[in-house]
């Protein structure tokens, strides 16, 4: 077995005095799509800014292809090919979708591959090419996720951090949006490290995942596995209610008549 | 006839100390936009940027067009040294921290631009000093074109910079949504001080532009507070807004010089910013969305 691309190796986060990650470890390997589920306040999306250098950990090591990257700045982290798609998007509300898009290759000096990687960003998300001269701000929410996982291609990451892409999207648009996920993770061969709270579908999309609870892992597994195991689908797949009790329910009715 | 005549060269006049007050409020605005602060040191800037065209053009001889190119380099790298050096210390500390040391900046810009060049006033040769121009029978001073057309120019410049080249837009990125910009692998400070590079270097151009109608001493940095109303009037946030605003700013003063009785061309940038202040207060060209969407 080869090195993770990406080796979390008990990292524990402060915010001021406050502790959000308590001992967190974790591994993606190369060409998975790895996911971190967990409630609201579990450190999930604390985990993914530890890993990018926006916070640093107390303690604990980040390995970006076998090299510490703990106390790393962002921007150093992300020329070392690990791009960050954060929470909420963050866009550049002012600039248009096209200035967007080549600020997410402002480390590249290949005009002509930065030109073929907008077509191609384009060919995911044919909606940005619509608005291609449009301000980002006046984008819906769903197309401004497009941008921001676009923006984020647009650095050529060998990994990619995606914080809840789902957030604040209707069903069918989140449906699409992990379609491309999955079809950048074969096609592009970028590993993708997926934060979300819809563990439904994380787990059906990802290969492998953790599940976080107040700043520590509590399972892993490969998600057929965790899939199927009841606490998680207790917890996280709101799948009780649908076990053996509505079935009771269904017969008592039956009796009933 | 005669009255047209004056009213004009009033405007003219008027447009063209304003435009002095736009370009010092360019500056306030560019690093308010990127960084959220107030750099109330921006006229003793560009009292430094104008000595140091003094040293140069007068002391060494060197051209005008020379020096004032070199003042103004000589000026932004200054304006970047500041930021890197000094300035970077208080980002995250509460903003009052910056005021303070904004204006404590100033003082000693003062102090120490008084212990070099003495409190005398100072002034060197430029092309346009004491020379007119005639445009369809209008007399107009070189001096006041200069300044309108030098900032005219100007705009155009760094419009096209914020617009074309790569590092404006990542400047332009980099002061909508500052972590997105880190996470674009855009070195953040570095282009911060680069903004207050160019800050610095757009007072030290006002200063130069400034010298053929006025002369340069260690107290000119308080044109620094008219400039500061043109910029609220211009929206704080706007560029073209604080030109526009430095403009409205310098014909109502030559106005109320003209017009209303001695004393109201000193106050009358502070009654229009209060007028606008109660009027507008989001000020002329205010951005219509929030800075995060």
């Amino acid at each position: 077995m080869t090195e993770p691309i990406l080796r979390v190796d008990s990292i524990e986060t402060f915010y001021g005095p406050i502790q959000a990650i308590r001992g967190v470890s974790l591994d993606v390997d190369r060409g998975q799509i790895v996911t971190v589920l967990g409630a609201n306040g579990a450190g999930k999306t604390s985990v993914l800014r530890t890993v990018s250098g926006v916070l640093d950990p107390e303690r604990g090591r980040v390995l970006f292809e076998g090299r510490d990257i703990a106390r790393m700045p962002p921007d150093q982290v992300m020329r070392l090919g690990m791009c960050h798609v954060p929470e909420g998007r963050e866009i550049f509300p002012f600039l248009t979708v096209r200035e967007n898009l080549n600020m997410g290759a402002y480390t590249r000096r290949d005009p002509a591959g930065v030109t073929r990687d907008i077509e191609l960003c384009f060919e995911y998300f044919p909606r940005l090419k619509e608005r291609e001269s449009q301000r980002a701000g006046l984008l819906s929410g769903g197309e401004q996720q497009m941008l921001a996982i676009g923006r984020a291609l647009m650095g050529n990451p060998r990994l990619l951090l995606l914080d809840e892409p789902s957030l604040g999207l209707s069903p069918l648009l989140v449906q699409q949006i992990f379609g491309i996920i999955r079809r950048i993770n074969r096609e592009q061969n970028v590993s993708i490290l997926l934060v979300e709270q819809n563990a439904h579908l994380a787990l059906q999309t990802a290969d492998f995942g953790y599940v976080l609870e107040v700043g520590r892992v509590v399972a892993s597994g490969d998600c057929e596995t965790l899939l199927r195991r009841a606490d998680i689908q207790e917890f996280y797949l709101g799948q009780k209610e649908a076990g053996a009790r509505g079935t009771r329910r269904w017969k008592k009715k039956r009796l009933w008549n | 006839m005669h009255d047209a005549a004056r009213i004009l060269q009033l405007i003219v006049n008027g447009a063209a100390s304003g435009c002095i007050y736009g370009l010092i409020a360019l500056g306030f605005v560019l690093i308010y936009k990127a960084t959220e602060m107030v750099n109330f040191a921006q006229g003793d800037v560009m009292m430094l940027g104008g000595f140091a065209a003094f040293t140069l053009i007068a002391h060494f001889h060197l051209p005008y067009w020379v020096g004032g190119i070199l003042a103004i380099v000589i000026t932004a790298a200054l304006g970047y040294a500041l930021d890197a050096l000094i300035i970077r210390r208080v980002i995250g500390q509460p903003q009052f921290a910056v005021v303070m040391l904004t204006l404590g900046l100033g003082f000693i810009f003062r102090a120490g631009a008084g212990i070099a060049w003495g409190y005398d006033s100072v002034g060197f040769e430029t092309p346009f000093t004491n020379k007119t121009i005639d445009i369809g029978g209008l007399i107009l001073g070189e001096d006041s074109v200069s300044i309108i057309a030098g900032t005219v120019l100007l705009c155009g410049v760094l419009y096209l910079f914020f617009s074309r080249t790569r590092v404006g837009v990542a400047m332009q990125a980099a002061s909508q949504n500052q972590l997105a910009a880190y996470y674009m692998g855009i070195p953040v400070r570095t282009i911060f001080s680069l903004i207050w590079a160019i800050s610095a270097g757009v007072a030290c151009l006002a200063g130069i532009l400034l010298s053929p109608i006025s002369m340069i001493d260690v107290n000119m940095g308080s044109l620094g507070i008219k400039a500061f109303a043109a910029a609220v009037i211009g929206g704080f946030g706007s560029i073209p807004g604080s030109v526009i605003g430095g403009v409205i700013v310098g014909i109502v003063e030559q106005f109320a010089g003209y017009k209303l009785p001695a004393g109201f061309q000193e106050v009358s940038s502070n009654i229009v910013l209060l007028l606008m202040l109660f009027v507008r207060p989001q000020g002329l060209f205010a951005e219509r969305m929030g800075k995060r969407v």
